[in-house]
């Protein structure tokens, strides 16, 4: 399946019954040098809009929200030694966490990559 | 062509007169000592296995040696009685020398806390007398003296609170507490380590708390609303009474966070806007030292409906004078525990006494209203060349945003370098985190018009050169501070904590 996105830079991504989640290559940008990563363990159930994952930078230190509800099977690991990750493929092998859905169902009110596209270009 | 100044390399690496200097580990040796020491007689050890395995290489340095060491790493600081320092939220004014001197009588500098309480009856005063001050400055009835800092103080009056959730029996329902999202880093921290739901409230586009989002997240298991006033955008909230009635109605308590209060002291009462619990920074509002300097102070003041849980321990007078009390359980006293082993900052307590009593009450609104008045003057100095978020005026910090940046090569980041080769410590940048790019500055109360003045002329001047491509004073900033531009990211990274010797890091390798 294509990607979903948040209006708080997430990118989920459905493959079978499990989705990974991310943060946009906006957000990187945004937040500059990550230098910290937090990732959930497996088998925290978290609700639609829950924090799940904490990413610092030399900016500043964020959240990142559960896109939808569900529970994490796997954290990413890697991101724990080379937090670096983030901003150089924050797309594909910077991934945050996989889960399995509730409802995947709540996945239709997230926006597609044209309408993320759009929205990025009105914060700018 | 002439060699420009910063790029000069000199035989020995200093630069003038300011000295290059190494770690004191690089430049120490076991060898030395400041003092003669007579030899150590033979002696039966009784360490036995407490015996040290090896030497511990403690480096050794002449009196002179460690004098220039410290003097010389000392020069590279920047400190607010060397110039204009504008770390907004952090306050940093000057410390009148009168405290320090109030601080250093034989009375209170020489004294210990396990001293017989008959023998500090002039300390255990000055802690009641400040005690009434910040009672009577704030509109409040109690007063939790003990609390060590700001942090520490926000985590007094929300336990404070806990205490009174918990003696109504509500703590298993009352369990989320409301946070705006411009609010500093340590109110979340403080909820979530008394084990309470964060839940975060949007801001509205004048960037106050956005009301009606604040009453739709209402409920009866809210424990508390953590509200900065004025905020970290440098603007009163408005709706702060119509915000504590609603929260009060719906049965939650009002942390009002008091890092801001020294752009209201003498003007406003906190207990007058329904404020529950507020920590008092006194190394903000009243001038004790900070920002690595000394230790802060953060008393509490507490509302009636909180005072019985206020912490040990306080002062009480008596018939044999006053005492300290360390021990209580009685129907007017619920303690909630206590947060110190002693009695807290003594040394703290004497200088922001002695800073309230030489203001007076009509001296500390002065203070509130000149740090507001500079404050605006530089907002109102700036804000045509660069880009202020919200309407003003502000109160006693002005925020800026980066958006006047957007044709420029440079970012906030780069500006705050290039400020620190003109003189100046930058402001603080990228908090709140609500603005894009944030400038935070606080010029409080210290400076003159010919100190603001200069600095808003340095800063226009920067301004000007961002946005005529004069790219390399920024990107190549700073330039003549004893250090050029440090890698933050692989410190963040990748930090060495640990200083270790060249033979040691040999040996990991």
């Amino acid at each position: 399946m294509s990607k979903k996105f948040t209006k708080d830079h997430e990118w989920i991504s459905l493959d079978g019954e499990i989705a990974t989640v991310g943060i946009t290559d906006y957000a990187q940008a945004q937040l500059g040098d990550v230098v910290f990563v937090e990732v959930p363990e497996a088998g925290r159930q978290v609700s639609k809009g829950d924090d799940a994952a904490v990413v610092e930078s030399v900016k500043a230190a964020s959240e990142v929200y559960a896109p939808v509800s569900g529970e994490v099977v796997e954290g990413n690991g890697a991101l724990e030694g080379n937090p670096a990750l983030v901003n150089e493929d924050a797309d594909e092998s910077g991934w945050f966490f996989k889960m399995k859905l509730a409802d995947a169902g709540e996945l239709d009110g997230l926006m597609d990559e044209a309408a993320y596209a759009a929205y990025v270009k009105e914060l700018d | 062509m002439t060699q420009k100044m910063s790029e000069k390399k000199t035989f020995t690496g200093n630069r003038g007169l300011q000295l290059e200097e190494a770690l004191i580990f690089e430049i120490g040796s076991y060898d030395n000592c400041g003092v003669d020491l007579e030899d150590v007689p033979p002696v039966e050890s009784r360490l036995g296995a407490c015996a040290a395995q090896g030497d511990i290489d403690l480096p050794g340095l002449s009196e002179p040696e460690a004098m220039r060491h410290f003097v010389r790493l000392s020069q590279k600081n920047h400190a607010i009685d060397a110039g204009l320092y504008p770390l907004g939220s952090c306050t940093m004014k000057h410390n009148p020398r009168l405290n320090e001197k109030m601080a250093r009588l034989p009375g209170f500098s020489d004294i210990h806390p396990l001293q017989p309480q008959a023998t500090v009856q002039g300390a255990l005063e000055l802690m009641d007398e400040l005690a009434h001050w910040l009672k009577t400055l704030t509109g409040m009835p109690e007063v939790a003296l003990s609390p060590k800092a700001g942090a520490h103080g926000e985590l007094c009056g929300m336990m404070a609170i806990r205490a009174a959730i918990e003696a109504k029996g509500e703590l298993a329902t009352r369990t989320r507490v409301l946070v705006p999202e411009s609010a500093h880093g340590t109110n979340p921290a403080t909820a979530a380590l008394l084990g309470f739901k964060v839940d975060g409230i949007p801001a509205d586009p004048s960037g106050r708390v956005d009301l009606a989002a604040f009453k739709e997240k209402l409920g009866d298991d809210v424990a508390a609303i953590m509200l900065t006033n004025p905020n970290t955008c440098g603007l009163f909230e408005r709706d702060i009474i119509e915000i504590a009635d609603a929260l009060h109605e719906a049965g939650g308590y009002f942390y009002c966070d008091g890092a801001n209060f020294n752009a209201i002291v003498g003007r406003v009462r906190p207990g007058d806007l329904g404020v529950d619990a507020m920590h008092i920074n006194l190394h903000k509002t009243f001038s004790t030292p900070h920002g690595g300097g000394g230790p802060g102070s953060g008393p509490t003041v507490l509302s009636e409906r909180l005072a019985p849980f206020a912490p040990l321990p306080y002062v009480e007078k008596g018939a044999d004078g006053l005492r300290l009390v360390e021990n209580n359980g009685d129907a007017a006293h619920q303690p909630f525990g206590r947060m110190v082993a002693f009695h807290g900052q003594m040394g703290m307590y004497v200088r922001a006494l002695s800073y309230m009593m030489s203001h007076g009450a009509d001296g500390l609104r002065q203070v509130a209203e000149d740090a507001v008045l500079n404050a605006n003057y530089i907002l109102a100095s700036l804000k045509d060349v660069m880009s202020a978020p919200f309407e003003g005026p502000c109160m006693h910090e002005a925020l800026f945003d980066d958006s006047w940046m957007k044709d420029t090569d440079i970012d906030t980041l780069d500006f705050a370098k290039a400020m620190i080769d003109e003189g100046y410590h930058p402001m603080t940048m990228y908090f709140p985190l609500v603005v894009h790019g944030a400038m935070l500055i606080e010029p409080t109360e210290t400076e003159s018009k010919a100190a603001l003045d200069l600095f808003i002329a340095t800063m226009r001047d920067l301004v000007r050169g961002a946005k005529e491509g004069e790219t390399d004073r920024f990107k190549n900033a700073p330039e003549l501070a004893p250090r050029r531009r440090l890698d933050e990211t692989l410190a963040a990274r990748s930090p060495v904590l640990r200083w270790q010797s060249p033979e040691a890091k040999q040996a990991a390798e």
